[in-house]
C-alpha cells in the first residue's frame, strides 16, 4: 500500500463545479481522498504542484488511430504518446480505418495493438453497419462482448432509414450506444465550405449550415421511433441547438458533441486555402462558432472531443479541394481549449465536465472525475504558460495541425494514468 | 509608381492604383498591336511557360500572342496529357517546372486556389489563367478596358452581370474589380445560379431580367455550360432563354447607349441572342478578345519589371 500526496494543487473538480486549492491522495493507482483544508494527510510520497491545476485526465471520444491500414499516419503507440503529452488519459478510437473495424476479428486485433503499445486508455468504437456501407448492421452484440464503447460509421451518414432504424431499435435491446454525424449528405456532398461570402469569394463548394440541422432533425426522429442511446458527434451550427434542445427536453437518451476546432476557430482562418484548415464539417462563420461554444458553457452540448485525425503531407499538401479532411489535435486539445478559458467563455470546471467527465458518464466509465475511489486519471498543467506551437514538435507521426505557429497557453506538466506517471516530470 | 506585385493570383489583392496601372499600360499596348510591326521588347530573354490543367483555346492563346509580342519565349504545356496523368501531384509539377528557370508562369486549373498554392512553390512571376470557381483575373482586367475605352470611365457606371455567377470565375473578378473601382453592380439570374453569401457582397440581386437591366450602363453576359442546361439547375435551354437569354427586346430596359460584353466561347440562343452578338453598334464582345491580348501583356510586363528586384513593398 503506497500513497502518494498532491499538495499545494489547484483542484479542477467538473462534478462540484469547483476550482480551488487542496491536495489529494492516491493509493493504488485510484483517488483515496481530497481535501480544501491546509492539513493534509501524511503520505509515502508527496508531490508538490506548485498552485497549478491538477484535473481529471481527457477523455477523447473519437480519436483516429491509422491502424489497421495506415500505420506510416498514426499507430497506437505514436497516438498513446501524443494523448499522454496533452494530458489525454483515455482514447476511445473511431473505426474508421481501413479495414474499418466492422468485426470482433478487427476489433480484437486493435485492442492487443493498443495494450501494447499505449500509455493511456484505449477504449475502441467499432462500426454501425458492415464496411461503412450503411446495408447491413454488424455484429452489435459480439462486438460489445470484444470490448466496443460505442458504435459509429463515422462521417459516413446511413442514409438509408430503413437500416438505420434497425440498427437502432437493435442496439436498443443491447443498451449499446450509437454515435452518429448529423449531416444531410445530399446537400454536403462534395462541399468543403460553409455556405456564405467567404465560401464564394474563394470558389469553394459549400454546404449551408442548414445541412446539419437537417441530419439531426431525421437522426432525433428516429431515436423518438426507435428509443435507443444515441450520441452526436459533431454539433457545429448555432441553427441545429433549437432542435437539440427538444429532444434533450422530451426526454430523449441524447447527448451532442463538437470538437475543438469548430470551438475555437471558424471559417476565416482557411485564408488563402490552407487545407490544415480543412475539417469535416467545414469550420463555420463566427456567429456559430459563438453559439456552439455557450452551449459548451451551458451544458447543452456536453462533450468536447478532439476529433484526432492525422494526414500525412501528400494528402494536405494539394489543392484546396483535392486535400484530405481532418487535423491531428490529441496534444493541442487542451492549450487551445484554454483559449475559451482566457477568453472568459469557459471556467476551468466547465471545460472538464466537457473534456472528461461528461464523456467518462456517457460511456460508463468510473473515471473522469476527483472523488475517491476513481481511478487516479490526472493532468496537471499549467493554464497560463504562453508557447508558440511548432508541429515539428508533436508526438503524433502526422503533423497536420492548424495550429502551428500559432500562440498557444497552457501547456501540460504532467499525465497520469491509473496513479502511474506517464508523461512530464512531476 | 512601381507596380507592387510579385504575382497575378487574383483582383482580391489589387488595389484601385495598381487597377488603374495595368489598364493604363495596355491602353499603350492597344496602340502597338494596331500597328504593322507589333512588336516589343519587355519581355525579351524571359521564358513564359503556359500550363493549362483545363482547355482552353481562346486564353491560352491571347496569353501566347501577349508573351510573343513582347519578346519572350514562349511555351506551351499540355498539362491534361501529361504527367498529371501518372500521377504526379500539382507541386511536383511544379517543382519540376521550376526548376528550368521560367520567369512568368501563365497557370490554369479546375480547382479554386490551386494556383495560389502553386505560386508559393516557384520563384518566378504566377499569373492566374482561371482557377475553378474562384478568379479569372485577366479577364476582369480585359473587361474593365473595354468599359473604360467605351464609356470614357470606369466607376459609377451601372454594370448588370448575368447568367451562371455561382459557378463562375468570371464573375467573381468582375465583382471584385467593379466593386473596387467605384461601380453598382447588378447580378442578374435564376436563384439557383447564384452563390450563397450574395447579399454581403454589395451588389444588388434580381431574378427578372427586364427589372435588373433598367437604365444600366453595362450588359455582362455569362456563358452558360452545357452540364448545368438540364435539370439540376435550370428546367431547360429554352425556358432559360426565354426569361434570362438577351434580346434585343430585353435589352431595350437598359439605357440606349449599353453596350453588350461576353467573356466566349457563347451559346447564341441560350444566353445571348445571334443578331444581338453581331451587333457592331451594341456588341463589344471583339473588342473583349482585343483587350485581352493588350491586358496580358500589360500584366505580363509589370510582373516581369519586380521579377530580380525587391522593391519595397512588393505584395503577392
Amino acid at each position: 500500500m503506497t500513497t502518494t500526496l498532491f499538495t499545494n494543487a489547484r483542484l479542477i473538480d467538473p462534478a462540484e463545479g469547483t476550482d480551488a486549492s487542496g491536495w489529494l491522495m492516491i493509493e493504488n493507482g485510484v483517488i483515496r481522498d481530497m481535501g480544501y483544508d491546509a492539513a493534509p494527510p501524511n503520505a509515502d510520497a508527496v508531490r508538490d504542484c506548485a498552485g497549478k491545476c491538477l484535473a481529471p485526465g481527457i477523455v477523447d471520444i473519437g480519436v483516429k488511430v491509422c491502424e489497421p491500414g495506415e500505420r506510416h499516419k498514426e499507430s497506437y503507440r505514436s497516438a498513446g504518446l501524443a494523448a499522454a503529452a496533452g494530458g489525454v488519459t483515455t482514447i476511445v478510437t473511431r473505426p474508421d480505418t481501413d479495414p474499418p473495424i466492422d468485426s470482433p476479428e478487427v476489433l480484437e486485433f486493435v485492442a492487443r495493438r493498443a495494450s501494447e503499445a499505449a500509455p493511456v486508455n484505449v477504449l475502441p468504437m467499432a462500426t454501425l453497419t458492415k464496411s461503412r456501407a450503411g446495408q447491413e448492421m454488424t455484429e452489435i452484440g459480439f462486438l460489445m462482448d470484444a470490448g466496443a464503447v460505442a458504435f459509429t460509421d463515422c462521417d459516413h451518414v446511413v442514409t438509408d432509414t430503413r437500416v438505420l432504424s434497425r440498427a437502432l431499435g437493435y442496439a436498443r435491446s443491447l443498451g449499446a450506444l450509437v454515435i452518429t454525424h448529423p449531416q444531410e449528405p445530399g446537400l454536403s456532398k462534395g462541399a468543403t465550405a460553409t455556405s456564405g461570402k467567404f465560401a464564394s469569394l474563394r470558389g469553394l463548394p459549400s454546404v449551408s449550415a442548414m445541412a446539419e440541422r437537417m441530419g439531426l432533425d431525421r437522426d432525433i426522429a428516429l431515436l423518438e421511433m426507435t428509443g435507443a442511446r444515441m450520441h452526436l458527434d459533431q454539433i457545429t451550427t448555432a441553427r441545429a441547438l433549437p432542435a437539440l434542445e427538444r429532444a434533450k427536453r422530451n426526454g430523449l437518451d441524447i447527448t451532442a458533441g463538437t470538437s475543438i476546432h469548430h470551438l475555437t476557430l471558424n471559417e476565416l482562418d482557411v485564408a488563402d486555402y490552407r487545407t490544415f484548415f480543412k475539417v469535416k464539417p467545414p469550420l463555420r462563420a463566427e456567429d456559430d462558432r459563438k453559439a456552439v461554444v455557450e452551449a459548451v458553457a451551458s451544458g447543452l452540448i456536453d462533450i468536447i472531443s478532439s476529433m484526432h485525425t492525422p494526414q500525412d503531407e501528400e494528402s494536405k499538401r494539394l489543392p484546396y479541394e483535392e486535400a484530405a479532411s481532418g487535423a491531428v489535435a490529441l496534444q493541442t486539445l487542451l492549450p487551445a481549449a484554454l483559449r475559451l478559458y482566457h477568453s472568459g467563455d469557459l471556467s476551468l470546471p466547465q471545460l472538464f465536465r466537457a473534456m472528461s467527465l461528461n464523456p467518462a458518464r456517457r460511456l460508463d466509465l468510473p473515471t473522469g472525475r476527483l472523488e475517491a475511489g476513481a481511478p487516479a486519471d490526472l493532468v496537471l498543467f499549467d493554464a497560463d504558460a504562453p508557447f508558440i506551437l511548432d508541429r515539428f514538435t508533436l508526438q503524433s507521426k502526422s503533423r497536420n495541425t492548424p495550429f502551428d505557429g500559432q500562440r498557444m497557453q497552457g501547456k501540460v506538466l504532467a499525465s497520469y494514468v491509473n496513479g502511474t506517471r506517464i508523461f512530464g516530470d512531476l | 509608381m512601381t507596380f507592387p506585385h510579385r504575382h497575378l493570383l487574383g483582383i482580391e489583392p489589387l488595389g484601385p492604383a495598381a487597377i488603374s496601372e495595368i489598364l493604363d499600360l495596355a491602353d499603350s499596348y492597344v496602340d502597338l498591336n494596331r500597328r504593322d510591326i507589333k512588336h516589343a521588347d519587355a519581355l525579351a530573354g524571359l521564358t513564359q511557360i503556359n500550363m493549362f490543367f483545363e482547355n482552353s483555346t481562346r486564353t491560352q492563346a491571347s496569353f501566347e500572342l501577349a508573351g510573343k509580342r513582347l519578346g519572350a519565349d514562349v511555351m506551351n504545356m499540355a498539362m491534361q496529357a501529361s504527367s498529371i496523368k501518372k500521377g504526379e501531384t500539382l507541386i511536383d509539377t511544379a517543382m519540376t517546372l521550376n526548376a528550368m528557370h521560367p520567369d512568368l508562369l501563365v497557370v490554369r486549373h479546375p480547382h479554386s486556389g490551386a494556383v495560389d498554392l502553386l505560386a508559393q512553390k516557384v520563384n518566378c512571376a504566377v499569373l492566374n489563367a482561371g482557377d475553378g470557381r474562384h478568379e479569372h483575373p485577366t479577364q476582369a482586367l480585359l473587361d474593365a478596358l473595354t468599359i473604360r475605352r467605351a464609356k470614357g470611365r470606369l466607376h459609377r457606371l451601372n454594370i448588370a452581370i448575368c447568367g451562371d455567377i455561382a459557378h463562375s470565375r468570371v464573375a467573381r473578378s468582375n465583382i471584385l474589380l467593379l466593386g473596387k473601382m467605384e461601380n453598382r453592380i447588378r447580378l442578374i439570374g435564376p436563384p439557383t445560379l447564384m452563390p450563397s453569401g450574395i447579399a454581403d457582397f454589395g451588389v444588388e440581386v434580381y431574378d427578372d431580367m427586364r427589372a435588373g437591366l433598367d437604365g444600366v450602363d453595362v450588359v455582362m453576359m455569362l456563358r452558360l455550360q452545357r452540364e448545368r442546361m438540364d435539370g439540376g439547375f435550370i428546367p431547360s435551354e429554352r425556358e432559360y432563354y426565354h426569361r434570362f437569354g438577351l434580346d434585343s427586346e430585353k435589352l431595350g430596359y437598359a439605357k440606349d447607349d449599353a453596350i453588350v460584353m461576353h467573356p466566349g466561347p457563347m451559346n447564341r440562343g441560350v444566353e445571348i441572342d445571334g443578331t444581338l452578338a453581331d451587333d457592331i453598334n451594341r456588341s463589344v464582345i471583339q473588342e473583349q478578345v482585343e483587350m485581352g491580348v493588350a491586358v496580358r501583356m500589360a500584366a505580363m510586363d509589370l510582373l516581369a519589371r519586380n521579377l530580380h528586384s525587391e522593391p519595397a513593398g512588393v505584395m503577392v
